[in-house]
């Protein structure tokens, strides 16, 4: 292909990537690093009903404008944000760090700071729910796979309903199911032989719900892709791999899994930047008390009565560059396969 | 006169009759309205949409406060009119986007009663229309039973849980919306203030939770939670009514909005319905002031609006709030109105009571909001075990001095 040709058959692509991915993470980036005015307060009289009258401070309307008019992006701050004890925390870290004798000690204070007790629930989610996914999500579609085709069809829809119900219903669903009152929370209350058993109490048991809500909600994502993925094996590699003796297993270890090698890669890159961004089932569980992601922190920052549009957008660009970090790897080896085939 | 002219006669009066009853609510400009979504709200919302003569859009949702400052922040303003509570005026005000309303009250506000006037120095910029507050529930049926009086303080509260506990009547006599955030943030302001608490040092922006009243209101909320559901962390106001109407609960602190509903709902058992009783808010800790917090809600007109729309907006924000709804028994029932010629049920006693013993109302300083999501996201560490409260407080503080300094009220 001509460069020319190139560049206009290109042009559109790269123009709407510009417009819709580029220059938001640039706003983003930008408010960041700018924070609203120092506040200019004064002391007025307010009257309310039922209270009377007191004394109370508020804005000044007419400095801040000036200020505002002056330097509309607000004032430079540059890293203060990142570097606070909302985000990465380092004065906090390195009083910890100073503070402390043992290492149990100091990873107990940074896991109290917002930011790293995100990661830590994060982090965890990702690295347990993505293989998790792909294991349950290849055997399912195996199983499909080897149904009478009359039955395919019908188990194909009632494996994908997971993915089909809205994540904060589905949450909703299992936390109504899971309360103590619930069919899943009395069965497990009779279980455990404790009448005060609760789930939802428990740090732990929330994350490990968290987790399996996690693989549930998004191995149908990873059975379609398998299950298509099936449809393409070479038949006679496996018929040869028959003949030789092999059994099921051994034919699913060296024939399937080497053939569905790339599309695994690809779930995994999806799934890792998916999990990452970890966030309604925590909403829908109302399990920030246990369990908090970075995305949950940027909806807090944006829920208050006083938003807090810096701080969001610091916490944004930081999963912005997590998720870069955790693809990495993924993204080199793809990048090596490709040039050892060409 | 024949049939004729009897027709015609009628079809002259029918079109008087219809301008006169428009003509209280004629509106020429656009009226756009965004606020919460309670049933009083919502009456207020059908009130003003009943002006012709223009469009009168309304967005009432739970999610108000989310899109109420950008939707102001336009020039012009998407919503003409936002209906705010004391808590949520304050973000309106932070950015400029009400405008004062005394030269409006003063050609169309005759109907107002001087105690709706919001003023904020010295200018009205806010017209209220019902008040709230939290204040205590109880089952009277279980009390008497057992010969218990209705509790005056906190400590009188825990007194009776334990005897209907160790009765065997109730395993977790004690309900509270505990949900981590917002409502959990409430129930430390609440116990904080009943302690004679200040959330912030006096003309400043510095925080001053972490001190004895802060760490009596978390060892107090502490002391509670034991008798609730294990699951208190999770439980919002409406998953603690559930509770207190499936007749599991038998003393809560609730909000007195919800006092008129508590026990028309589906699903309510006839015991409770019954026992069903109010009563004003708790103190605690020997406090003369109660802890609980008035709060008021009310509507204000955007900055960012042509005077017009102003006018019409104003206009029609006050057929929603006229003193003739006052006369409809169910719409009286659905919230302690400061409207003219109210009449107020026994479902309001607990607001009313509140406001007699002197409930400090919810702060309404610009940082407030801050100390609030502060409060909101480290204080469930606490009820948890995992830290002590003074480690809680230093948290929050923490939490709300780095916020403050983002959002420049502090340096």
């Amino acid at each position: 292909m001509q460069h020319r040709t190139f560049f206009w058959f290109f042009f559109p692509t790269a123009a709407a990537m510009l417009l819709f991915i580029a220059l938001p993470i640039v706003s983003v980036f930008l408010q960041s690093v700018f924070a609203p005015h120092e506040a200019v307060l004064v002391e007025v009289e307010s009257c309310t009903p039922l209270v009377g009258c007191t004394t109370e401070t508020q804005v000044d309307h007419d400095a801040t404008t000036e200020l505002r008019s002056n330097q509309p992006l607000g004032r430079f701050v540059g890293l203060d944000i990142y570097l606070d004890r909302g985000h990465l925390a380092v004065n906090e870290i390195a009083a910890a760090w100073q503070a402390t004798d043992s290492m149990g000690d100091f990873i107990s204070k940074v896991h109290n700071l917002p930011l790293y007790r995100a990661l830590s629930f994060t982090l965890t989610f990702t690295f347990l729910v993505t293989p998790l996914l792909i294991i349950f999500g290849l055997m399912i579609a195996l199983a499909v796979n080897s149904l009478h085709r009359h039955l395919k069809g019908l188990m194909i829809f009632f494996s994908l309903l997971p993915m089909i119900v809205t994540p904060l219903i589905g949450s909703l669903i299992l936390f109504w199911m899971v309360d103590s009152r619930g069919v899943v929370g009395s069965a497990l209350v009779a279980l455990a032989g404790d009448p005060d058993f609760s789930m939802k109490a428990s740090t732990g048991l929330t994350w490990v719900m968290l987790i399996i809500y996690g693989v549930w909600h998004s191995a149908p994502f990873a059975f379609v892709v398998f299950y298509a993925g099936l449809q393409t094996l070479p038949q006679d590699q496996l018929e040869s791999a028959m003949i030789d003796g092999a059994t099921r297993w051994q034919r699913v270890k060296y024939v399937v899994i080497p053939h569905l090698m790339p599309l695994v890669t690809f779930v995994a890159l999806i799934q890792l930047m998916d999990n990452f961004r970890v966030f309604e089932p925590i909403v829908g569980f109302n399990a920030s008390a246990h369990a908090t992601s970075l995305s949950w922190i940027i909806f807090n920052d944006l829920g208050g009565e006083t938003r807090q549009l810096s701080a969001a957008s610091a916490s944004s660009v930081l999963t912005i560059l997590g998720v870069a970090i955790l693809l990495t790897p993924v993204l080199i080896r793809t990048w090596r396969d490709f040039n050892a085939k060409s | 006169m024949n049939l004729k002219q009897l027709a015609l006669a009628s079809v002259f009066a029918l079109a008087a009759a219809t301008t006169s009853a428009n003509a209280a609510c004629e509106i020429g400009a656009r009226v756009s309205i965004i606020g919460n979504e309670f049933p009083a709200i919502q009456t207020v919302g059908a009130g003003a949409a009943e002006c012709k003569g223009a469009e009168v859009k309304k967005n009432l949702t739970a999610d108000h406060k989310n899109i109420q400052v950008p939707g102001m922040q336009g020039n012009p303003a998407e919503y003409t009119s936002a209906i705010i509570a004391n808590s949520t005026i304050v973000a309106l005000m932070n950015e400029n986007l009400i405008r004062p309303l005394d030269d409006l009250v003063a050609k169309y506000g005759k109907d107002l009663q001087p105690s709706q006037l919001i003023k904020i120095d010295g200018k009205v910029m806010a017209i209220a229309f019902m008040a709230n507050a939290q204040h205590l529930m109880y089952r009277k049926d279980v009390l008497a039973d057992l010969g218990l009086e209705v509790p005056k303080t906190y400590e009188d509260m825990l007194a009776a849980a334990k005897v209907i506990r160790e009765k065997g009547v109730m395993k977790n006599p004690i309900g509270g919306a505990y949900a981590a955030g917002w409502n959990l943030a409430q129930e430390f302001n609440n116990m904080f203030l009943g302690y004679g608490g200040a959330f912030f040092k006096k003309g400043s922006a510095e925080p001053s939770v972490n001190g004895e009243a802060g760490v009596k209101a978390l060892t107090m909320m502490k002391s509670l939670t034991e008798y609730m559901n294990p699951d208190y962390l999770t439980h919002d106001s409406n998953a603690t009514n559930a509770e207190y109407r499936a007749g599991n609960v038998a003393l809560l602190n609730m909000w007195g909005s919800r006092a008129a509903t508590q026990t028309t709902t589906d699903g309510v058992t006839d015991v409770v319905k019954k026992g069903h009783a109010i009563a004003g808010p708790m103190t605690v800790g020997g406090g003369s002031i109660p802890a609980s917090t008035l709060w008021w809600d009310g509507w204000t007109i955007a900055k960012n609006i042509s005077d017009a729309e102003a006018e019409a907006t104003f206009i029609a924000m006050m057929n929603g709030i006229r003193p003739k709804l006052m006369a409809d028994k169910e719409i009286a029932k659905q919230a302690v109105w400061l409207i003219k010629g109210y009449q107020p049920s026994e479902s309001a006693t607990g607001v009313f009571d509140a406001a007699k013993s002197g409930t400090p109302s919810y702060p309404m300083v610009p940082y407030m909001g801050l100390m609030h999501t502060a409060l909101g996201a480290e204080l469930a560490d606490f009820l948890q075990g995992k830290e002590s409260a003074e480690q809680t407080l230093a948290d929050v503080e923490a939490a709300y001095t780095a916020a403050a300094k983002e959002k420049g009220f502090l340096n």
